[in-house]
């Protein structure tokens, strides 16, 4: 069936709602309205208010309530309307989620999966735009997942949902309705920690994930008509990160851009770029280059432009790349 | 019985006076076997609590939060749970664990410095120690949650201090246990003391059992020298959750007797005068004068209990301290459920530069 990412992610959960009842999602507006993406559309009637919640107001409430379920058997579901108010449920996930396997060496574990819209490009109120997933990559403990595609979004978070690790999974608010993809109607899993080569190239590898993905694309295409052959690499999990796969792609390039929606600064292009420095120095023609974010707050959506990596910016990165 | 005092109008439930008397409607009605072995535990909690203090000064366990004082809320409100209830404890629940089960030498092993201590035994439904202040609240209400959906006949209690009840998340679990109406007990140990801060620098409130008020379920206040109205209290409190009548509020009215930590020093902000008063409520001596009254303490009696809980309480040392700290394997093994190809380079990295006993 030909469908958007939201809609994809609506039949992951309605999928994994149907075939195990330890599953419940839920979280602020997840039940009678759907969801304001409309992910969770439909669930509610389906499934009923017990497996699809209406919650109080509280991000902390609600992951701290999700530990709970989980260490007695669930698998929550949680959802945090968007990635900006997930701080304050921060303690619950850093000093709970994360460690409860570790700090009980197995005894308890928390194989909840949580889900928020993040990232920019959709001209968003203050708060709704940023890209903060370097922060729980830094986590140990934490899985973090992003989709790029409808298919992806299916896979990954049927996968996430029967993870025994808790998951971040972070969905690009701009890609929820950016394309459509025949996505199939059964359930199905992506493995987690694995990235995936999607465009394969001979002169430099981009490391991608989310809503770049298209931006690399579209970067890809204009320097194939320069003579320039761009392989990209979909991360899908950043943490933890496959580093096989992107090292074995600049083996092969010789040259590699880290591109990322998020300010440079401790970004995820950072330890990637380090990776390869570790892995690949003796088969780099070039400096590994970043395109991201600068380190500025997400400007208001009429400024929202200059902030976000487009496929111009990542062209001129790539020719100097190129020219190196 | 809850129903009958409100804190709002400023009443305590008391069983004990200070003599030992019960007031007779309010007595729990315990068998004599069973009002022994209420002070049997609070013995032993508070040996193994003193040897804990010990081994910390002679560097053989960590930085301690001691339980001096809290032994009738511990050993009270454990004594009335049922095996298959869940309890989400805070940093200061010795006297719960002995009488929940837990191994002593388990606890001692965690507050010596190793995680394996907080591995609950299979068939405990015991969370890991919560030390961020508060944030078990919200878990225990989760917990609650996932109880009434298995449609399970257990209970969940937590436990938090005076301190905890000005954190988020004590307000975002109350607020979520109200709505949900979920089985939960939480039982808000009040020392009168974070760290220095007292109590009337946590809220303006009267009272904090009155909070309950305001989420929509019974709170009270219960004298938390009193084993016996801990108990009848939780106990009564863990029936109306198993019975679908949704969550309460305990607040144990105490004090800590000792410091915070082993790193503070309570003398830094509380009068000598305070704490004399207080051990004048000495929770083991009150109910001695209760059992004594029962005929059930004699001298010969308090010789063999103390000599048990000294027995209990070195065995459990020896064991613990047999046990060889941590290696890198077990640091590493329970980060994910499979270790990461990346994580088991630097696993692997690490224990090249160890001798063979660590890895």
């Amino acid at each position: 069936m030909i469908m958007t990412m939201v809609q994809a992610i609506n039949r992951a959960l309605a999928g994994e709602l149907q075939r195990d009842d330890r599953v419940i999602v839920f979280g602020e507006d997840v039940g009678r309205d759907g969801g304001v993406f409309r992910a969770t559309e439909g669930l509610y009637d389906k499934f009923g208010p017990e497996r699809v919640m209406d919650t109080p107001l509280a991000e902390s409430g609600a992951i701290g309530a999700a530990i709970g379920m989980a260490a007695l058997g669930l698998r929550p579901v949680p959802e945090i309307q968007f990635m900006g108010f997930i701080y304050p449920a921060f303690n619950q996930i850093i000093s709970h989620v994360a460690r409860l396997r570790n700090r009980t060496r197995g005894r308890f574990t928390a194989p909840l999966t949580i889900r928020t819209p993040y990232g920019a490009g959709v001209k968003a109120l203050e708060h709704h735009s940023e890209s903060t997933e370097a922060l729980f990559c830094h986590i140990p403990g934490l899985t973090v997942v992003v989709p790029s595609n409808p298919y992806d979004a299916k896979g990954l978070l049927t996968a996430s949902i029967r993870s025994d690790d808790p998951v971040i999974f972070l969905e690009p608010t701009k890609l929820y309705r950016a394309e459509k993809q025949e996505v199939p109607e059964e359930p199905y899993e992506l493995a987690l920690r694995k990235a995936a080569v999607v465009r394969e190239g001979r002169d430099l590898s981009i490391i991608a994930w989310g809503a770049m993905i298209p931006v690399a694309r579209e970067t890809a295409a204009s320097a194939e008509a320069e003579g320039v052959s761009a392989e990209i690499v979909d991360l899908r999990t950043l943490s933890p990160m496959d580093r096989e796969t992107i090292v074995t792609s600049v083996k092969k390039t010789g040259r590699a851009l880290v591109l990322h929606e998020a300010p440079k600064t401790c970004g995820l292009g950072a330890e990637i770029s380090a990776t390869i420095g570790e892995s690949a120095l003796l088969s780099l023609n070039a400096p590994v280059a970043r395109v991201t974010a600068p380190d500025i707050t997400v400007p208001l959506p009429k400024s929202e432009d200059l902030y976000y990596p487009n496929a111009e910016r990542v062209l001129r990165a790539v020719r100097k790349l190129m020219e190196y | 019985m809850i129903e009958r005092f409100n804190p709002l109008k400023g009443e305590r439930l008391r069983v004990l006076d200070d003599e030992g008397r019960a007031v007779p409607d309010l007595d729990p009605g315990l068998a004599d076997a069973e009002l022994r072995l209420l002070y049997e535990r609070m013995v032993r909690t508070r040996a193994a609590d003193a040897k804990a203090l010990k081994l910390q000064r002679q560097g053989r366990l960590g930085t301690y939060a001691p339980s001096l004082g809290h032994e009738a809320a511990q050993v009270g409100l454990a004594s009335a749970m049922a095996r298959d209830d869940w309890f989400f404890p805070y940093f200061r629940d010795l006297g719960a664990y002995i009488t929940l089960g837990y191994p002593l030498a388990d606890y001692y092993h965690f507050w010596m410095g190793n995680e394996a201590g907080m591995r609950t035994p299979d068939g405990l439904n015991i969370f890991p120690i919560a030390i961020p202040v508060g944030s078990q609240v919200p878990q225990a209400v989760g917990a609650g949650i996932a109880v009434k959906y298995r449609k399970l006949s257990a209970a969940v209690v937590t436990t938090f201090g005076d301190g905890a009840t000005s954190e988020g998340d004590f307000h975002e679990g109350l607020n979520y246990a109200g709505v949900y109406r979920t089985p939960n007990v939480f039982v808000c140990v009040n020392n009168q003391f974070a760290i220095s801060v007292p109590r009337s620098r946590q809220t303006g409130a009267a009272t904090l059992a009155q909070k309950a008020v305001a989420y929509g379920f019974a709170g009270v206040q219960v004298d938390g020298n009193d084993v016996l109205a801990v108990f009848a209290a939780t106990r009564e409190a863990l029936a109306i959750a198993r019975g679908g009548g949704g969550p309460t509020l305990i607040e144990a009215f105490t004090y800590r007797m000792g410091d915070h930590t082993t790193s503070d020093d309570a003398a830094r902000y509380r009068t000598k005068e305070e704490v004399q008063e207080w051990e004048r409520r000495d929770p083991l001596a009150r109910f001695r004068l209760y059992l004594g009254r029962k005929r059930l303490w004699d001298e010969a009696y308090e010789k063999e209990v103390q000599a048990a809980a000294a027995e209990f309480v070195e065995k459990a040392v020896s064991e613990a301290e047999a046990r060889p700290p941590a290696s890198a394997e077990d640091i590493f093994s329970s980060t994910y459920s499979s270790i990461p190809p990346a994580l088991e380079v630097q696993l692997a990295e690490l224990k090249a530069s160890l001798p063979e006993g660590r890895r």
